[in-house]
């Protein structure tokens, strides 16, 4: 099946045993996700260090698809102890290789396990489902920022 | 109606559907279960569309040239047919764009009445909604038979009622006896259910909107396309359903109501073709439909449509509701000998081809990516109805929903689908 493209081991072991996972406290902004054609919500909350650059905690909690969960997970990873901009760098990376149909070479040392995303990338419906958790972790950081309430 | 009871030939049938002729992803043949959202579209229909374009196309109602008159007799003609359908008069059958347009249609006609009557005396006391009014529909409605309400309420400060829906996926029929009472003054429930498949016990309905006077309003989304529905029996004010989910083309929707409810209820949109004479002081309407056709109409897809209707009648509707009562028992049955299968709403009896399952652990768009693999189309997400999800407790179901191009191997290939679901998922 082609299918195991989209599904790669690493997207299924994230999905099976999601790092991070749960609501944590301090968090110094929150946001609630929802993908209107499937209902799947996510709330994420981030800590930023004092000086507002370091990513000092994400925390989450949510319903959904497999791509969802795993794609929070890795993000989880990739992203927890980096400073604002580092995220920045790497969710345009990540979003390019969404946008991109799957063709793309994805710079690993960015994303590391959300290379593995790039098969989902072949399939329209799904891409939503992997950016919900980076447009949440964004929003999140921007609500810390105290730029959006 | 009389009706020769048959077994639909479905091998025949798949051959006038070009889209099912087709291979899809992985280069497997095609097997369509989502008729719910949308039905595919026979040959003669898609010709019918072609042909209007190619021999008659011009200005329905506006003109005297040759194909003026030909393209309005097709549009007429159209409407005939789809009257019949119903067992209405033509003059009672008013073409939108779809379904949603037409519940809109209502919605706004009652708040166009409730506006008017603050300066017009003539407005028929049933339209106008006050605050101390009620509106009654059900927890199970799609999206597009709530929001309309709720927005028409939000407008006149009346409540917003719901018929709760019970978690095993019936409806909680004793709640009426509370529900009801003089307060009420539209009531509007689904006929059968695009989620679960099941139908409303509508008889029971019109007696108590009857007992209040209330106006009620049925959605005939999936029961029109699928069973023999007779607007004169059902006891409503109006319904509405969509020509796309019986075998029509797109952009073409219908609402049909009593030819009281159409000279009382005022216009939801105005302009050219709705009116009988314009002065620069004073419009006047025409009469229903054309009261409710403003602008130049979608004749191209109403001949479509009125071909889709001859295809279901030459097969007659009891065929056509008997043959997805068996593909639906067959589906459920299916379903439920395989282990890790939840299968919501009723198990057996008079039900549609519409099955909303769960698989035990999965998220259902993972569940339909893996049988998208294998060339099998359902449907994934809250199908438009949310509240019903909340009261099912789910986010999402999966479903699979057939029609008369469907039979027994594609259940079978479903079916199938579903194991390997589980397969490649492995156990969580
Ligand atoms: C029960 C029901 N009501 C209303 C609708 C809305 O129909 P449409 O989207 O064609 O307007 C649908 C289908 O989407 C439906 O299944």
């Amino acid at each position: 099946m082609k299918l195991s493209n989209m599904y790669q081991e690493v997207i299924l072991d994230h999905y099976k045993s999601p790092r991070g996972k749960g609501l944590r406290e301090p968090f110094t902004g929150q946001s609630h996700q929802v993908n209107p054609t499937c209902g799947d919500e996510i709330t994420v909350r981030v800590k930023l260090s004092e000086d507002k650059n370091i990513i000092e905690d994400i925390s989450y909690e949510g319903v959904g698809c497999s791509i969802s969960q795993a794609a929070m997970s890795i993000l989880f990873e990739q992203v927890l102890g980096k400073n604002v901009s580092e995220f920045d760098e790497i969710s345009k990376e990540f979003l390019a290789m969404m946008q991109s149909k799957g063709i793309y070479e994805p710079n690993e040392d960015l994303l590391g396990d959300g290379i593995a995303m790039i098969g989902v990338a072949q399939y329209p419906a799904r891409i939503k489902c992997a950016l919900l958790s980076w447009m949440g972790v964004k929003d999140a950081i921007i609500r810390s920022k105290g730029e959006n309430k | 109606m009389t009706e020769s009871k048959i077994k639909l030939d479905v091998k025949t049938i798949k051959l006038d559907f070009p889209i099912l002729q087709q291979n899809v992803r992985n280069g497997n043949k095609l097997v369509y279960l989502d008729s719910a959202a949308t039905s595919q579209k026979p040959k003669i229909v898609i010709d019918a569309v072609s042909s209007y374009y190619e021999k008659i196309n011009s200005g329905v109602h506006r003109g005297a040239h040759y194909l003026a008159e030909l393209a309005t007799d097709a549009y007429e003609d159209s409407r005939q047919a789809i009257a019949g359908f119903v067992n209405v008069k033509a003059e009672q059958i008013i073409f939108t764009k779809n379904a949603t347009e037409s519940i809109n249609l209502l919605a706004y006609g009652l708040l166009n009445a409730t506006l008017q009557a603050k300066f017009d005396k003539k407005i028929d006391p049933r339209l106008v909604i006050s605050e101390n009014d009620e509106i009654l529909i059900t927890e199970l409605e799609h999206h597009s038979n709530i929001v309309p309400w709720q927005d028409l309420c939000l407008k006149t400060g009346a409540q917003l009622k719901w018929i709760p829906l019970n978690a095993d996926g019936s409806l909680d029929y004793s709640s009426l006896e509370k529900l009801v009472s003089k307060k009420t003054k539209v009531i509007s429930v689904t006929h059968m259910s695009n989620v679960l498949g099941t139908l409303t016990d509508i008889e029971l309905i019109t007696k108590y909107a009857k007992s209040v006077n209330a106006l009620l309003f049925i959605d005939a989304c999936q029961s029109v396309p699928h069973m023999p529905v007779d607007f004169q029996n059902l006891g409503a004010d109006a319904i509405a359903w969509s020509g796309h989910k019986m075998l029509g083309p797109l952009g073409i929707g219908l609402f049909a109501a009593t030819t009281e409810l159409l000279d009382i209820l005022p216009p939801f949109l105005t302009g050219g073709s709705m009116i009988e004479t314009v002065t620069m002081e004073k419009t006047t309407f025409a009469k229903a439909p054309k009261k409710f056709e403003a602008g130049t109409p979608a004749a191209a897809e109403a001949v479509g449509l009125a071909q889709g209707v001859a295809y279901l009648n030459k097969i007659g509707m009891t065929n056509v509701f008997q043959h997805e009562k068996d593909l639906a028992n067959k589906m459920v049955q299916g379903l439920l000998e395989i282990p890790g299968v939840t299968v919501f709403g009723p198990h057996d009896g008079n039900r549609g081809g519409a099955v909303s399952f769960a698989l035990q652990g999965l998220h259902p768009h993972d569940v339909g990516q893996v049988l998208d693999d294998l060339g099998i189309a359902v449907r994934v997400g809250h199908h438009c109805a949310k509240p019903a999800m909340k009261k099912l407790n789910v986010q999402s179901t999966t479903r699979a929903s057939t029609y008369i191009y469907n039979d027994e191997s594609d259940v079978d290939i479903f079916l199938d689908g579903v194991t390997k679901v589980f397969e490649f998922f492995g156990s969580k």
